[in-house]
């Protein structure tokens, strides 16, 4: 039987998707540059059903890629040219919520917000939260190391998964790690969160949940400059405070969020929200300190959000500031690079001549408080060359990131988009070791290929021998 | 003995290449994981040592494996920060590398997490004797893949770490603890679990068998007051309040309640298996994190018991089988075959 036939076999009419019609949704991410017709996409609703079409396709050798919401925006879920798509929303049940263990054992579909959501009624709450957070997946999140405006304080993704089972992609079914936050051996679920799906498919995850915090306390400060609202966050870190959540947003950003939301921000060259979060008592008392160092960072205009409603308004604007933008330009990209905190300034001001020189516009929208910057790179696709001249500027920006001692990306990934990069960040030596890890799990190449490692990657033992 | 002693990345790669089994060794402390087993070559790390590179502002420090943590301590604490995760047996002289090898975070984990949530990059020699790192020197970063997170526990397994980056903290400004004493292990342990639901950013929450618990809070001293009296409020009761603690955690990360026992182990736990551990035959003993993470000193009779209940542990000192159970095969010797195809390191 061939591959189809055999896919046929496994799944009903209307899980598997072969037609042209059918396929084209799969075609692309959120990265809508980058297109690829899949051979066909399965819809499983079992985890037997994942681990049965990766044993398919090993014995076949056609390439799969795991797919969840298709969020991604470095092209990490882009189909590759007649292979299989495993789209995996429909595995979206939780299965387990201990509350007391303080955990969630739920299906790689299962949307992010959906834990919290779930986890509400007992006071505790899942931490990571992308801004995609109420459309993209666990299993998405976890391929990812997804991130969000609390990664200074609560760490990424794979602080908060505890265990996974995992499909390699030869087809063998493996658990790694426990119940417990602690464990003893190799941290081998650790390394497979951000390894982008080249080393297998999740099946099941285990997350750990947090307490919700007791209390908020939410500032808006408002200044004549970036590289002000940038020294302000300096000032606060340097005082000993170790907010939940620091935010920076540009002028051009600042308008694109009023215009959709009408969040009420005042007209600024540049603001920054930061939040407290903590037991009451203690809040309170980290709030002085903080009114102290806004005051002394010479903002033109500060707002503390008096409840919660206050609060969402001020988070609402942060939030829709990528969306929003696209009211300013036909076309945009989302870039994701990382600096040293204290060389925000420095790297703002390097963005802003580069943009003058392409001649186009860049919102920022920052998470300050790790140095995560995501430049909005505005373009018009129908003018001749436009795209062209965005990558090259939103390449620019990359690798200044990798010059100040950041990363090439802080939560969106490499994907696609960004694995003609990776030499700038990494040795030959350091890829060649991805390279071999993942040659050792996936022998034939099959799962997400194409992704994350460059291409033509030169041994550097052989190096000599070419002359 | 034959015994290594690098003092320079170039000297590890030597001595990777030049040994066919080879065992690294942190501060030279300890049996269980660093004695060398028959035809292995001593690693001792010891030289490779000093920070490289710390900007407080950045919240990051980059030193050489070999380093010693309090060494590194004394240097945050002079800037008003600490590693959250409280490595254990700082005070004994244990290092960056051995304590990132052998997986260990110590009472105050319990606020911010463990060591696998504060190491931020590694670069480390293969089994080939080739450098490669893994992570950055941020505190955000998702790419390439993550080995950084794949030393945690290695005991070695997959290279030598040479350089690590860890994330760090501002520290507490003030501390107090809280002991309290219930009648038996069930009520203690009630307590336990209703305090590791609340939002109390506590930080430390730790059970003493058969009934104690003790409660570390920190933050501004004009706060402390208030929580503590919330927390009795809570707990109903008034127990004995610690002011000066430092010395008294610092004990306990050094694991000092071990001192007598023959046989250290850590083991993963979680508050429904303390009642099930409590039936085994373990010495001295405590359940930090919220019951979390057991370290336990016992006899060989306790180890074989641990052993035969099929309970995960790792043994840090007195028995030669360190590691249960094994790592899973499907996913470990891959790993292990593409960083170390020539078995250099340990977990062959
Ligand atoms: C408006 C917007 C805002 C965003 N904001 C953030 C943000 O704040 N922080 C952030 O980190 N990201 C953000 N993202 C990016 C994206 O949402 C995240 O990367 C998310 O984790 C992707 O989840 P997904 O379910 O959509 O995965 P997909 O896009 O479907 O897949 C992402 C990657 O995961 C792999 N994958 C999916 N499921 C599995 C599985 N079960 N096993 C193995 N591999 C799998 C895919 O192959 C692919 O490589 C944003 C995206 C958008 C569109
Ligand atoms: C006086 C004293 C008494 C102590 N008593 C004991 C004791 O009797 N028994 C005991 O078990 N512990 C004991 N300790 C504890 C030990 O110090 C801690 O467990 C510590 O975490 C280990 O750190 P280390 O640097 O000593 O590592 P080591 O004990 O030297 O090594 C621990 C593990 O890490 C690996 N390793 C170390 N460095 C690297 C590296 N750079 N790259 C790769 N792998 C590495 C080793 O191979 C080993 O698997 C004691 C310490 C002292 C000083």
């Amino acid at each position: 039987m061939g591959f189809l036939e055999e896919l046929r076999a496994l799944f009903p009419p209307g899980r598997l998707l072969s037609k042209g019609a059918e396929l084209a949704p799969y075609e692309s991410d959120a990265l809508t540059a980058y297109r690829k017709r899949p051979l066909a996409v399965v819809l499983p609703e079992r985890k037997e059903e994942v681990v049965e079409a990766v044993r398919l396709c090993y014995r076949h050798g056609v390439p799969f890629v795991a797919r969840g919401s298709g969020t991604s925006l470095s092209g990490g879920s882009l189909p590759v040219e007649g292979g299989l798509v495993i789209a995996l929303n429909r595995m979206n049940r939780i299965l387990r919520l201990d509350p007391k263990a303080k955990i969630a054992v739920v299906e790689p579909g299962v949307v992010n917000l959906e834990v919290s959501r779930q986890a509400a009624p007992f006071g505790l709450y899942y931490a990571p939260d992308p801004s995609s957070q109420p459309i993209s997946t666990i299993g998405g999140n976890v391929a990812f190391n997804s991130g969000g405006a609390h990664c200074l304080k609560y760490g990424m993704t794979a602080g908060h998964v505890l265990a996974l089972e995992v499909v390699t992609p030869t087809g063998e079914v493996v658990r790694l790690g426990g119940e417990s936050l602690e464990g003893v051996g190799p941290d081998l679920h650790g390394f497979f969160v951000g390894t982008e799906g080249l080393l297998g498919v999740t099946l099941e995850i285990t997350l750990r949940l947090l307490p919700r915090p007791e209390a908020y306390h939410t500032l808006l400060a408002a200044y004549g400059s970036l590289e002000a609202a940038g020294n302000a966050v300096s000032q606060v870190i340097r005082s000993g405070l170790l907010p939940g959540a620091m935010e920076i947003m540009d002028r051009l950003a600042i308008e694109a969020a009023e215009a959709a939301v009408k969040a009420g921000y005042p007209p600024a060259e540049a603001l920054l929200i930061v939040e407290l979060e903590g037991p009451k008592e203690e809040v309170e008392e980290e709030a002085k300190l903080l009114a102290q160092v806004i005051e002394e960072s010479g903002a033109l205009e500060v707002r503390i959000a008096q409840s919660e409603a206050e609060r969402q308004a001020i988070w609402k604007g942060r939030k829709a500031a990528f969306s929003a933008v696209g009211r300013l330009s036909p076309d945009y990209i989302v870039q994701d690079g990382v600096v040293p905190r204290s060389r925000l300034g420095e790297a703002l001001k390097e963005i802003g001549r580069l943009s003058q020189e392409y001649g186009l516009r860049v919102a920022n929208v920052f998470h300050a408080g790790d140095g995560n910057l995501h430049p909005l790179v505005l373009y018009d696709g129908k003018k001749p060359r436009e795209l062209e001249r965005a990558e090259e500027l939103a390449g620019e920006i990359l690798r200044l990131c990798v010059r100040l001692g950041g990363s090439l990306t802080g939560e969106h990934g490499i994907g696609v988009e960004k694995k003609a990069y990776m030499p700038e960040m990494f040795a030959p030596e350091d890829l060649l070791a991805m390279e071999r890890v993942k040659e050792a799990l996936d022998p034939k190449g099959l799962a997400n290929r194409g992704k994350v490692l460059p291409e033509g990657v030169v041994d550097p033992c052989l190096e000599g021998a070419h002359g | 003995m034959a015994e290594v002693r690098p003092t320079s990345l170039l000297e590890v790669q030597e001595a990777v290449r030049l040994h066919p089994r080879l065992r690294p060794k942190g501060a030279g402390t300890k049996p269980a994981l660093s004695a060398p087993r028959e035809g292995e070559v001593v690693l001792d790390l010891s030289g490779l040592r000093g920070l490289l590179q710390y900007e407080p502002e950045e919240f990051v420090f980059t030193a050489y494996a070999g380093t010693p943590v309090k060494e590194v301590e004394e240097v945050l604490r002079a800037h008003g920060q600490y590693l959250p995760f409280h490595p254990p047996l700082a005070g004994r002289g244990a290092t960056l590398g051995g304590t990132v090898a052998a997986g260990l975070s110590g009472p105050m984990r319990e606020r911010f997490g463990g060591l696998r949530d504060f190491l931020l990059g590694v670069r480390f020699v293969d089994g080939e004797g080739r450098v490669v790192r893994g992570g950055g020197q941020v505190v955000k970063n998702a790419a390439g893949f993550p080995f950084h997170r794949l030393m945690v526990g290695s005991l070695g397994a997959f290279g030598v770490m040479v350089e690590l980056s860890f994330k760090v903290f501002p520290s507490p400004r003030a501390t107090q603890t809280l002991r309290l004493t219930y009648g038996n292990l069930a009520e203690a342990l009630a307590a336990m679990e209703r305090l590791r639901v609340l939002p109390l950013d506590l930080l430390a929450l730790d059970l003493i068998p058969p009934a104690t618990l003790e409660i570390r809070l920190g933050g501004f001293p004009e706060s402390l007051g208030k929580r503590l009296k919330r927390l009795q409020e809570i707990l109903q009761k008034e127990g004995e309040v610690l002011a000066e603690d430092e010395a008294h955690w610092e004990g306990v990360r050094n694991l000092r309640f071990l001192e007598e026992a023959p046989i250290w182990v850590k083991v993963p736990s979680t508050p429904a298996w303390v009642p099930k551990l409590e039936d085994l035959p373990l010495g001295p003993r405590r359940y930090l994190a919220g019951g979390e993470l057991l370290y336990a000193g016992m006899e060989a009779k306790g180890l074989a018991s641990l052993r035969q209940a099929g309970i995960p542990h790792l043994v840090l000192k007195g028995a030669g089988d360190a590691l249960f159970p094994h790592p899973p095969e499907a996913f470990f010797r891959q790993l292990k075959l593409a960083l170390d195809p020539r078995s250099r390191f340990p977990l062959g």
